[in-house]
């Protein structure tokens, strides 16, 4: 039950860190967890099983794809590649991401100014 | 992906999904390892960081399917097993509340029947009726059942209204098909024109009677139901050889209506439908025997059809002002308004029983409590046992929520098993109810139907059922603190103190409820009891009834005073009567007969009967002052009358009421007349055992101003009326071929006339015993229960010296604060209960002390002797088994 502060997200968010990730390169779950969690520098303490239910729902609306091949380390993995509809979705949930960011810095900003 | 290849992707995906994770697993040991960890701490460390497996896996699944339907049916999956391990409770719970629901549908069907149900005609929601507003037509006719309105007024309704597309008048009646003493009895359904066009049925055989078929009198066309048809035309087909002689007349049957139509009135049916005809006189203004109904216009509320109706009243009530009566009562007369009634289910005399089928219905909705509060304890008990199972699976990750789904779907099953199994069985309640309203005089032809609303009523039913056990329990069961519970897990020198309370509560609820049902059937079988037995001051046993008819013999109208006395004597010397009378009016046959009468200045009603001399004699009725009427009382001598002891305290109080006189008022066919009081008798019931005694006048048979060709006949005999009956018709017929005679047990008919009492008296107290098996099965479960949770301590005080009598006391104690709190409750609420069925009961207080008295008497001794059982069990309790338990 620790740090359940820092752990919520607001919906979408890692579904979004994921396709960004993906963009970059097709990854298996595993993988998926480390990168994000090397990436954001342990800031986001994100359970590495939640990444699953949100692969699924991203399956489910096609926006990546799955397949099962071997990785680095000779293992069966299933890989994970975003489709051109998840790149597109990408591309408006961060702009969209962006824009609630900073209408919410501005808000923030608003005391010191 | 459609959703249904996608169910069956759907097993492929969550293989994948279970595989992936334990591969996801694999590798994070596998690295941590690498990294310097032992292999049982890497493990560890990967589980905790990966979150909770079986959890995460259910919420991905849960992504692929649609919403909680396949999670309903793992439930109910679940359920079942669960189910069929436990295979007493269920049954135990299948059962309860099987008879529960069936019980309250069934007595639901048949108010549906009676009260919802919509006429099998066309759109009847179109349909309304005129009436007079208000109190209606009282005083101002002859009233013949189900008749609204005149025939006059019913023409000039026709004549005037804009309100309806399509109107028509309808009455009913029983009349003779037949000759002589072949002769039986029919029912009619006597109709305007287009009566079948505008309610839209249509003929099952020829054609159905069409507006020209309404004419001069006599009738000589008529259609026939399908139930007749049937039983008395054989199914023939129609020709214009098939004939009926329908109340003299030579009739042609031309048509079969559907089988489905029964006419107007619910509960009743009819067997020959007749068209009105206008005969050579004019129409009488007083007799009151048509209903008038029409089809609204498109666009017509009934708001919009009275508003024309009151508009239309003055100037129709005007042109058919009464004749031949007092002022004062045509000016009633003329300010009565018209009005329109909603008409789409018909007309029904057993609306009369609304209030007892209301009552019965509350009452087996009260047993259905009682049932449901056992099953709830039922279900806490099992809660307790499945303490361990419900931590476990909060421990593993199960929301409570989950949890809470789970069971209630147990619940939900239980629950909808009894309502499928209930409306099975409330197809037979249903219809013995309808038999139990049935007397031999009167059959009743009830569709009953499980339509739409019977399946929701016991839908709703069952679903409040399954709130009511269900829910509570549930709760219960899903707040388990998961550490305490597994740790304590079935030990513990007591149980928690709350569940024991709601336990408590539960069966003190039982226990009022049933006090409630208990009383409330015990002042009906009493009510019951004072009818059966209640002296109505006449005799009852040894009477028959007889009904002579003799409108098809020749003999010309001035003869039939004479021939009524000739039919007299037959009976008499019939071997076994000991005396016979004529009446006008059969006494407790719901039969009335008012005048106005003016005694001295005092104005006011009487009720008139016309009989012949050795009446009051026949019927076992005492002259307490003056005479009885003789043979010199004729038609050319003095008038004279008996009056009944509320006539001389209403009118004459304090005076001698012999030699003083009265005067009825002017009346068609009955002039004011002046009688002289000759004798007084003493009070008798009337035509109904449960209504006051009203003023009585009784004249003399020979001076009974509107002789018509018939007479009743009452026969006092030793013999069993059966038999008097046989002898008598015998003897008539062989006489008077063209003689129609009926007979009635007297005692018979007043108690037929009990229906609704018996029922009441019959099934109130099924439920009450009903109520107080299952209260005191739920007491004895619920102490069994307090028993086997404090064995621990009965030991402890046992080996610390404790007798079994003590152990006993400590029990019975227990019962008793339970018994005292319920039948606190029982009375208080009895007693408010007790006030609605007030009007219901007969020579009896709805509070009466003695009824409540025994009531309790018997409740709480069953209570004890069921908890002593369970207290006797805790004291053979071995204190060294009890404590090693431990």
């Amino acid at each position: 039950m620790k740090n359940r502060e820092q752990r919520d997200l607001f919906p979408g968010a890692l579904e979004m860190m994921i396709l960004r990730t993906l963009r970059r390169q097709p990854l298996h779950g595993y993988a998926l967890a480390q990168h994000i969690k090397r990436t954001s520098n342990d800031l986001l303490q994100i359970e590495e099983g939640s990444l699953y239910p949100a692969l699924q729902r991203l399956l489910k609306d096609k926006l990546v794809n799955a397949e099962w091949g071997i990785s680095s380390t000779n293992r069966r993995v299933r890989i994970y590649k975003l489709t051109p509809a998840g790149a597109k979705h990408l591309a408006h949930e961060v702009s969209r991401f962006e824009k609630m960011l900073e209408g919410i810095t501005r808000v923030l900003a608003l005391g010191e100014s | 992906m459609s959703w249904l290849k996608q169910f069956f992707a759907r097993r492929h995906l969550y293989k994948d999904l279970s595989e992936e994770i334990r591969e996801h697993l694999d590798e994070k040991i596998e690295e941590l390892v690498a990294s310097g960890m032992s292999k049982r701490e890497a493990a560890a460390v990967a589980r905790r960081e990966f979150g909770n497996v079986t959890l995460i896996e259910e919420d991905s699944r849960e992504i692929w399917r649609w919403p909680s339907i396949e999670s309903f049916f793992a439930d109910v999956r679940y359920a079942l097993r669960t189910l069929r391990q436990s295979a007493a409770f269920t049954v135990t719970a299948i059962v309860t509340l099987s008879l529960g629901i069936g019980a309250n549908t069934a007595i639901f069907m048949l108010l549906d029947a009676v009260r919802l149900r919509s006429l099998p005609v066309q759109n009847p929601q179109e349909l309304a009726e005129v009436r007079i507003t208000d109190t209606g037509h009282q005083g101002m006719g002859i009233n013949q059942e189900y008749g609204e309105l005149t025939r006059p007024l019913w023409q000039r309704i026709r004549d005037q209204q804009h309100a309806f597309s399509g109107v028509f008048a309808w009455s009913v009646n029983q009349r003779y098909v037949g000759r002589g003493s072949e002769m039986r009895r029919f029912k009619g359904l006597w109709v305007t024109g287009d009566f079948f066009q505008v309610l839209g049925v249509r003929p099952f055989r020829g054609r159905l009677l069409m507006p020209d078929d309404e004419g001069a009198c006599p009738v000589t066309r008529a259609v026939v139901s399908y139930s007749y048809w049937q039983s008395e035309l054989g199914g023939r087909d129609l020709s214009p050889t098939i004939r009926l002689i329908v109340d003299n007349e030579l009739v042609e049957i031309i048509g079969v209506t559907p089988p489905g139509f029964f006419g107007m009135v619910v509960g009743d049916h009819f067997d020959i439908a007749l068209p009105f005809c206008q005969p050579k006189e004019e129409l009488s203004r007083h007799i009151f025997d048509v209903s008038v109904m029409g089809r609204l216009r498109p666009g017509w509320t009934i708001q919009r059809a009275t508003a024309e109706m009151d508009a239309l009243s003055p100037g129709i009530f005007e042109a058919t002002a009464l004749l031949d009566r007092d002022a004062h009562t045509i000016e009633t007369y003329k300010k009565f308004k018209l009005a329109a009634y909603p008409a789409s289910t018909g007309v029904s005399a057993l609306r009369d029983y609304d209030r007892s089928l209301m009552l019965l219905l509350g009452i087996a909705g009260l047993v259905l409590l009682i049932a449901c509060a056992n099953l709830a304890n039922l279900m806490l008990a099992r809660a307790s046992t499945r303490q361990r199972e419900m931590a476990v699976r909060l421990a593993l990750g199960a929301s409570r929520s989950r949890l809470l789904r789970q069971l209630l779907t147990e619940s939900l099953l239980l629950a909808a098993t009894g309502a499928a199994l209930g409306i099975l069985l409330a197809q037979s309640l249903s219809r013995v109810l309808v038999w139990s309203f049935s007397t031999e005089g009167t059959e009743i032809n009830l569709q009953i139907v499980t339509d739409w609303r019977v399946l929701l009523f016991a839908a709703g039913v069952a679903g409040l059922t399954c709130i009511v056990f269900g829910i509570v329990p549930a709760f219960r069961a899903t707040r388990t603190e998961p550490i305490s519970a597994m740790k304590t897990g079935g030990r513990g020198t007591t149980g928690s103190h709350e569940r024991f309370s709601l336990q408590r509560l539960l069966v003190v609820t039982q226990i009022s409820v049933s006090l409630v049902l208990v009383i409330g059937s015990l002042l009906f079988v009493r009510s019951f009891r004072n009818l059966m037995t209640f002296d109505p001051g006449m005799h009852e046993d040894g009477i028959t009834v007889a009904f002579l008819g003799f409108w098809q013999s020749d003999l010309p109208r001035d003869r039939w005073a004479s021939f009524q006395k000739e039919l007299l004597d037959e009976i008499r010397s019939v071997p076994g009567v000991l005396s016979a009378a004529t009446t006008t009016n059969v006494p407790l046959s719901q039969g009335s007969w008012t005048h106005g009468v003016r005694v001295g200045s005092q104005e006011g009603n009487s009720k008139f009967t016309w009989v012949s001399p050795s009446y009051f004699e026949t019927m076992g009725i005492p002259i307490v002052r003056g005479r009885s009427f003789t043979q010199d009382d004729t038609a050319s001598s003095p008038r004279v009358a008996v009056v009944n002891e509320t006539f001389v305290r209403r009118y004459l109080s304090g005076v001698e009421p012999i030699g003083l006189t009265l005067r009825t008022g002017q009346e068609p066919n009955y002039p004011s007349t002046v009688y002289e009081i000759v004798g007084v008798i003493p009070d008798t019931k009337y035509n109904d055992l449960r209504g006051q005694i009203p003023p009585m006048t009784f004249a003399p048979a020979s001076q009974f101003p509107n002789q018509g060709p018939w007479s009743n006949v009452m026969i006092h005999s030793n013999l069993a009326p059966a038999a008097i009956a046989a002898t008598a018709k015998r003897q008539i017929a062989g006489k008077h071929r063209d003689v129609i005679t009926e007979f009635v047990d007297f005692q018979r008919q007043i108690r037929d006339g009990l229906v609704e009492e018996r029922l009441m008296a019959m099934l109130s107290g099924f439920f009450g015993l009903l109520a107080v098996l299952l209260a005191m099965v739920g007491l004895y479960g619920v102490i069994s229960y307090i028993v086997a949770m404090r064995r621990n301590e009965i030991g402890i005080r046992m080996a610390l010296g404790a007798s079994r009598g003590d152990v006993v006391g400590i029990i019975v104690r227990q019962t008793l604060v339970l018994l005292i709190l319920g039948v606190g409750a029982g009375i208080v609420l009895a007693l408010a209960a007790a006030r609605g069925a007030g009007s219901l009961l007969f020579d009896l207080r709805p509070n009466d002390p003695f009824t409540f008295a025994v009531a309790t008497g018997v409740l709480v001794s069953i209570a004890l002797v069921a908890s002593l059982v369970p207290a006797r069990r805790a004291a053979r309790v071995d204190p060294m088994v009890a404590l090693r338990y431990e």
